[in-house]
């Protein structure tokens, strides 16, 4: 099996970082959610939010998702554990902490915040009666459980 | 060497290339290639020399119904294996999830089989491996087995099967392993390695699926 050659190996990392630099210098912040949530979440909980099988709950249409928008900014940062019940149906698996898989660091408090807006927008989800996030409020639930 | 070089990322496309260039100079129907160590065997009798192709290694198994599934038991069908465990955190849910699509197309082919190795045979029982398959939507009693043996036979078997895999303390839910799906014939060659997290990996290995199952049709027709 032949290695890669040498400036291959040193080029593709170095080109992948740069991509990935790319989008912070022309944020779309509107979009900033819905690429987030293909980028970290879609891969379980489903293009459309549907979940896969009873193995992972859904997004779309949670009765959890709505009825925890206080949790929902830790259980980004630090994952979930443990049984929950999600529209009548039991889960026990684990969710780990998203970070970005690039660079291991955490979403940001303003990451997280259009993350959320456009889950608990889409998909027939309606943000409550307190309107969309704001960064505010996600920092102070971030401090909440320890976090920043 | 082998292993570790498949770990770094790129490998896979890099074979995949290879196998589609090699496939150009053909004009027959394209035949998915032989993957892995080959052994050239000069002929005592001076004819030409035999080429000896690696085969997945022998295995033991028993599926979420508790049925016995060996390589013997395989012999003759053409399968569809990745490696995972119930209570995987990572990239399971992903891996899985394409399988299940690829099932979802597929899964109806009369000599095709799914199998799903876990890596942690410790926890995932016959019960959790039979939860696990219900909760996936993988329909019972069907030619999807999610099996468990020994962690020695699960190991040596991911190593043949080109599949990263190992315990690692460091990796979340503590098993180190990549999203591979291996091709495997009648005879126990890997014929295409497919990286689950990639949808081009993914849409080529739909793309190439039907070529092995009209060679293992074409071989059954001859014999
Ligand atoms: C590796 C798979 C995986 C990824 C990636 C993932 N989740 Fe989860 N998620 C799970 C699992 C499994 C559970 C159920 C945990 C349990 O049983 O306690 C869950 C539960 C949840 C819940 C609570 C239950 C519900 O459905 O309402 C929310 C909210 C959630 N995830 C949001 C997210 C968001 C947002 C992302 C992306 C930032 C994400 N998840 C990424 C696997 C994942």
């Amino acid at each position: 099996m032949p290695r890669p050659p040498l400036i291959v190996r040193w080029l593709a990392p170095a080109l992948a970082a740069g991509l990935a630099l790319l989008p912070g210098c022309f944020t779309n912040k509107q979009h900033q959610g819905e690429r987030l949530y293909a980028q970290h979440c879609a891969g379980c909980h489903g293009e459309q939010g549907q979940g896969l099988g009873t193995l992972i709950p859904p997004l779309a249409g949670s009765d959890y998702l709505a009825g925890h928008r206080a949790q929902l900014g830790c259980i980004i940062r630090q994952g979930l554990r443990g049984p929950i019940v999600v529209n009548g149906v039991r889960y026990n698996q684990q969710m780990l902490g998203v970070q970005d898989t690039a660079t291991h660091r955490h979403l940001s408090p303003a990451q997280i915040t259009n993350l959320l807006n456009y889950i608990e927008g889409h998909w027939g989800n309606r943000p409550g009666p307190a309107g969309p996030r704001t960064i505010a409020e996600t920092q102070a639930q971030l401090r909440a459980c320890g976090e920043r | 060497m082998f292993l570790k070089s498949l770990l770094r990322r790129g490998t896979l496309p890099l074979l995949a290339g290879a196998a589609l260039l090699l496939a150009g100079c053909q004009d027959e129907p394209r035949r998915l290639p032989i993957l892995g160590e080959r052994d050239v065997r000069a002929n005592p009798n001076g004819g030409p020399a035999d080429t000896i192709f690696a085969t997945v290694p022998a295995f033991r198994a028993h599926d979420q119904n508790g049925k016995l599934l060996t390589n013997q038991s395989l012999a003759g069908q053409v399968y569809l294996t990745d490696f995972f465990f119930a209570t995987c955190p990572g990239i399971c849910p992903k891996m899985n999830g394409e399988l299940l699509k690829v099932y979802q197309k597929f899964g109806q082919t009369p000599g095709l089989h799914f199998v799903s190795f876990t890596i942690d045979p410790d926890h995932d029982t016959t019960a959790v491996l039979h939860d696990y398959a219900q909760r996936l939507g993988a329909p019972a009693e069907a030619n999807w087995r999610f099996v468990r043996t020994s962690k020695d036979s699960v190991f040596a078997l991911a190593r043949g099967l080109f599949t990263a895999a190992m315990p690692d303390k460091a990796a979340p839910g503590g098993f180190a392993h990549n999203g591979t799906f291996a091709l495997v014939d009648g005879r126990g060659h890997v014929r295409g390695l497919y990286d689950s997290l990639d949808p081009k990996e993914v849409a080529r290995l739909q793309e190439e699926l039907p070529l092995l199952l009209a060679e293992a049709q074409e071989s059954r027709k001859k014999s």
